[in-house]
């Protein structure tokens, strides 16, 4: 049996990596091709036991419903997973994910992608008046901890996640992600270090339209894990990852705190920082570490946030995992490596490396959402 | 009766002197608070019954000549009747009094902290030099709210819509323990005052008011309100950083305090503000407490006398139901709740109570935070977590199970020469700690001693940053709490659920 | 000579083309097309051997390097000169973190910018001097334990800042000699700030005459004064933190 969850007798599961991400801020959509290449150049930085990738706006045509990417062990888990989705969802359209069976990756769950959107007289809304974006998140925890042999992997709006146990240039061939567009991409390579490969838990992690890659472990994960379970955030799969995508929904969703701000709470500066600033700032800045104390990802790391306006990287701070960025007219390259962003933008014009703790956020410009190749007719 | 037949109970100690190397300086003689020693015309002569190995003697003694050896005269030993129980029997069929002692128990009760054991990082996350690297150890204590609310300048930056709820801002997550003036001595307390200052902590002044010359130190102060309202008027509740509520003391959770008459002299009476000679006498409740609401009745009390400048605090001896409480505290509106363990240490206590009354501050911690947190109200609360800090280990896994900060009482005894011989309550203390005799006192100079205190919290400090640095994390808060971080070694399930640990190997 | 063209080789087959070539005596190693290879010149031995990168190196360029130069025409990652002994390394552009780790001789010249903990924990030894220069600005952590060696941080490119914070921490040992005068307050208490002296110069010049030729630079340029050097104040700077346990 393929392993979709977490269940292994372990309390934290930890993982090396290297990751890129690509944004055009126009939102102008590429295939998958670039990623696959930027991310394959950094094939050391995995060992074959998790690959994936997050791509943003490839579902134009079901903007404005959610899409779910689930993973099934068997057709019984399908079978009551559906049940639910049929309860509480209006469904307007389900397949499976188109796969392509390669050499290297040829065992896989049942893969299978849902459109939909909560239906407003569920039951669960008239009697905890729950938002859809809350709903959703429910559905997606309750049922990544309750059924048996099915994991939600992805539940954004015209975004998914495409990922798997095997290399990321091979998880690339088997979801096809050359037929695949979008205007942002993210791409992880893993190393796990304390349980075998796991589908559910290669990167990215997801939760609505965030979506995380993440190089490093964090040691203050204990911590992290308990503040968040005070929000009653269930932390099924025991990833760092996890935690990192919950502490975002946590400040940016339901705190309202600006993108900036989110990844000072990550990050926090120092005190002896904090005591150089305007009175304001510093007032801000103390309470800000004072009210997220708990919430600090201590340890060495280097994130890729996806959101739908736009792309964050960040890294700890005091820059223990590297992070190196380049941009290129309308597009912005992240890599753990600059050889990944040389790999597929031989000429940027300009590279740089952000200090330690100081966020990276690229936003995208309102267009439409079209791709590249319109775009050409178009122009 | 006039004579007893137990007049004569075995003396524990024998101050034993080497006549040949005492040079006749007489200097145990001075030094020695109990009247152990006295000259017998041409050699220093012993009362060993007087002795309670407080070491002073032969710190002092510039000869060396003085051992003080356990009394090697035995009683029939007995796994089940020990030697205190019996030598207790016979004081108390003396004078039918309670027995009582200083310190906290000497009891061997199984001590938590000796039973977890650190994480630390290798390979996968790296451990972090904590000397050359930022390692920050900044506590603030008080409520903070569960969110941040946010206002937008007219340039678009974010700023805080509301002030933050008033905090204690600690350079490392040490207080001094609440010791009051009376209990210890006026030296004692500057001491700790002066090292308080140095480092940018705080220390408790305890239930018996600010002296006059305490005042000056009062950002690094938090005066306490107990049942007997010793000193206790406006001026007082506003001149440290927080106001405590002492409810209970580890050492003996249920029940008040009595400084005797004959201690309250001139200056302790004008702290106290009471008069002199007159016994004072904390109730074991506050007469004005009989319920939870009426602690938040005196919580707001305070608030508005200090127009909600600075946090207020509850102290309370950590007792069996001590999750339920602590969380009708929080409720009540208490912006710091210090929980003191059943090995905390006291000026005098009935050991009837002392020995068998209350719970192991490492449970009572564990069982809290859990508490407060599956409750959604951790943040509302800081919690201080006190009764035997022994060593920095103690105190990182204090915070590891969900402490903000620890106090330090004993340990900043030892510093100032303490030896914990639990005679306290006597008023005799040669090292001029828990006692007024002005020509104790005088011996500790709240200067040399104030030092020392300093070198030690910044030693255990150091000690911390080790142990983060190991831990790969280079922030205090990001171990607060993180039991994921500890391990249990020889506990039983029972215990390792409510630590809520797990076993070493898993 | 050889020229190697290294696009789509992995590191394993791309190093051992050059330590084969080498061995074979091969003195001049050209490799184009170099994208991410990981430890190129790793543990390579011998004098007058040159190695020219044209591309971007990966990470642990001139690893445990002993004798040969390497010259890079471009950035370069993370790890440079990581436990090098001797020999030296130029780069044009700019270079990532950690660069010089635990060197113990040898040079490392960057045009460019460094990143974050440059010069970490060098170290000299008997007559073994390790010398950083580094053309641009630096990151954190510069100098970080620093036991040993020389670097040199020259700002030429006139940013506002010429190193981040925690400049120097631990530093017991080497100097650090710095061509432009910066607030120094700010930073660790472990070092001393003062003003180069003849002697100084004297010992600079012949590397940082050859810095400029490497660079094409005017050498009246860099060479002229003053320049500032940071010392530790202590070979010892944790001489007091501990104390013997009675256990």
């Amino acid at each position: 049996m393929l392993r979709l969850k977490n269940n292994f007798s372990i309390e934290h599961d930890i993982a090396g990596c290297g990751l890129c991400g690509i944004i055009n801020i126009r939102k102008i959509r590429t295939n998958g091709e670039d990623i696959k290449k930027a991310i394959a150049l950094e094939h050391d930085r995995g060992n074959g036991l998790g690959g994936g990738f997050a791509v943003y706006g490839c579902y134009p045509e079901y903007a404005d419903i959610y899409a779910f990417h689930v993973m099934y062990d068997d057709l019984a888990a399908k079978h009551d997973v559906e049940e639910y989705f049929k309860n509480n969802f209006i469904i307007e359209k389900q397949e499976s994910i188109p796969v392509f069976k390669t050499s290297k990756i040829n065992d896989h769950p049942i893969l299978h992608r849902y459109f939909m959107k909560p239906k407003s007289d569920r039951e669960d809304r008239l009697l905890h008046d729950l938002g859809d974006d809350d709903f959703v998140v429910s559905s997606v925890m309750l049922i990544n901890s309750e059924y048996d042999g099915a994991y939600v992997f992805s539940s954004g709006k015209n975004m998914g996640a495409f990922k798997g146990v095997g290399y990321p240039e091979d998880i690339a061939d088997f979801y096809m992600l050359d037929n695949v567009e979008g205007y942002m991409w993210t791409a992880h390579n893993r190393f796990p270090t304390n349980t075998p490969g796991w589908w559910g838990g290669a990167h990215p992690f997801t939760l609505l339209d965030w979506s995380i890659v993440h190089n490093g472990e964090i040691s203050s994960y204990g911590i992290n894990k308990r503040y968040l379970e005070m929000f009653k955030y269930n932390l099924a799969l025991k990833t760092d990852t996890e935690v990192i995508a919950y502490i975002l929904d946590l400040l940016i969703r339901k705190h309202g705190l600006p993108v900036e701000l989110a990844m000072n709470v990550l990050a926090a500066p120092f005190y002896q920082t904090i005591e150089k600033m305007e009175p304001k700032q510093k007032e801000l800045y103390t309470a800000l570490r004072q009210i997220y104390g708990s919430a600090l990802l201590n340890g060495p790391f280097a994130i890729i946030f996806g959101y739908p306006d736009g792309m964050v990287a960040l890294n700890d701070r005091i820059k223990l995992r590297p992070l190196v960025a380049g941009t290129k007219g309308d597009f912005t390259y992240i890599a753990s490596e600059e050889s990944s962003i040389r790999e597929i933008c031989p000429y940027p014009d300009v590279v740089w490396s952000p200090k330690a703790g100081e966020p990276i956020i690229i936003k995208t410009i309102n267009t439409e959402n079209i791709s590249q190749k319109q775009r050409l007719i178009i122009s | 009766m006039t004579k007893s037949s137990f007049t004569n109970i075995q003396s524990e100690y024998l101050a034993v002197i080497d006549h040949a190397k005492c040079v006749r300086c007489k200097r145990c003689i001075q030094n020695c608070g109990w009247g152990t020693y006295s000259f017998g015309g041409d050699k220093i002569i012993a009362d060993h019954s007087k002795c309670v190995a407080c070491g002073r003697c032969y710190t002092y003694c510039p000869e060396g000549a003085i051992s003080i050896l356990k009394n090697p005269t035995v009683m029939r030993e007995n796994g089940n009747w020990q030697d205190y129980h019996i030598k207790n029997i016979w004081r108390q069929s003396e004078t039918g009094g309670i027995a009582i002692s200083g310190m906290g128990t000497p009891l061997k009760y199984k001590k938590y902290f000796d039973h977890i054991l650190l994480d630390a990082c290798q390979v996968t996350n790296p451990p972090i030099d904590p000397l050359r690297e930022p390692m920050e150890l900044k506590t603030f204590l008080g409520k903070k709210p569960s969110k941040l609310e946010l206002d937008f300048n007219e340039d678009g930056q974010p700023v805080l819509k509301n002030p933050m709820p008033p905090q204690i801002e600690l350079s490392t997550p040490f207080i001094f323990a609440p010791m009051s003036y009376g209990s210890i001595s006026l030296n004692a307390q500057k001491a700790m005052a002066l090292a308080a200052r140095a480092l940018g902590i705080v220390m408790n002044i305890g239930e018996g008011g600010l002296h006059d010359e305490m005042v000056p130190f009062g950002k690094n102060i938090i005066v306490q309100v107990a049942s007997g309202r010793f000193g206790v008027n406006r001026d007082y509740l506003n001149s440290g950083v927080a106001v405590e509520i002492k409810i209970g003391q580890g050492a003996k959770p249920g029940i008040g305090g009595h400084l005797p008459g004959e201690k309250i002299g001139a200056d302790i009476s004008r702290t106290r503000m009471i008069p002199a000679g007159t016994d004072a006498i904390s109730p074991a409740p506050h007469h004005d407490i009989y319920s939870i609401e009426d602690l938040r009745q005196l919580i707001y009390a305070i608030k508005e006398a200090i127009n909600y400048e600075k946090p207020v605090s509850v102290k309370v001896a950590a007792v069996h139901n001590i999750a339920a409480i602590v969380s009708g505290i929080v409720r009540a509106g208490a912006d710091i709740v210090y929980i003191d363990g059943f090995t905390g240490g006291t000026g005098a206590a009935p050991i009837i109570i002392r020995d068998n009354v209350g719970i192991p501050i490492e449970i009572a911690l564990a069982q809290v935070d859990q508490r407060l947190r599956e409750e959604g109200i951790r943040n509302e609360a800081s919690l201080i977590a006190a009764g035997s800090i022994r060593t920095s280990a103690d105190a990182i896994k204090a915070i590891a199970l969900g402490a903000d900060a620890v106090a330090i009482g004993t340990a900043a005894l030892v510093v100032m020469g303490c030896h914990i011989c639990g005679k306290c309550h006597t008023g005799n203390c040669s090292w001029g700690i828990t006692t007024q005799r002005p020509e104790l006192t005088r011996r500790l100079d709240p200067e040399e001693y104030g030092e020392k205190l300093y070198n030690l919290i910044n030693a255990w400090s150091h000690e911390m940053k080790d142990i983060l640095g190991a831990m790969g994390v280079n922030s205090i808060e990001s171990l607060r709490g993180s039991r994921e971080r500890l391990r249990g070694i020889e506990l039983t399930d029972s215990e390792l659920k409510v630590l809520g640990i797990k076993h070493a190997g898993m | 000579m050889i020229t190697i063209d290294a696009k789509g080789l992995h590191y394993k087959e791309l190093n051992k083309i050059i330590r084969e070539s080498i061995a074979s005596g091969i003195k001049n190693v050209f490799l184009e097309n170099v994208n991410g290879q990981y430890y190129i010149g790793d543990g390579i031995k011998g004098d007058n051997i040159t190695i020219t990168v044209n591309g971007v190196p990966g990470n642990d360029l001139g690893v445990f390097m002993d004798g040969p130069s390497i010259i890079v025409n471009n950035n370069v990652q993370d790890n440079v000169g990581n436990t090098m002994n001797s020999g030296k390394i130029t780069i044009k552009g700019d270079a990532g973190d950690v660069v010089g780790y635990g060197m113990r001789g040898g040079r490392i010249y960057i045009r460019g910018n460094a990143g974050y903990r440059i010069g970490i924990h060098m170290k000299g030894y008997n007559e073994q001097i390790p010398i950083i220069i580094i053309g641009g600005k630096v990151g954190s952590f510069f100098g970080e334990y620093m036991a040993g060696g020389v670097m040199v941080l020259l700002g030429l490119n006139n940013s506002e800042e010429l190193a981040g914070e925690y400049f120097g921490v631990g530093m017991h040992g080497g100097a650090i000699y710095l061509k432009k005068k910066i607030d120094f307050s700010k930073y660790s208490k472990e070092v001393e700030f003062l003003e180069a002296n003849d002697d100084d110069m004297a010992f600079l010049k012949k590397y940082l005459l050859e810095y400029a030729k490497d660079f094409n630079l005017s050498s009246e340029d860099l060479i002229g004064g003053p320049f500032y050097k940071i010392v530790p104040s202590s070979a010892r700077p944790y001489a007091h933190l501990y104390t013997s346990s009675s256990l």
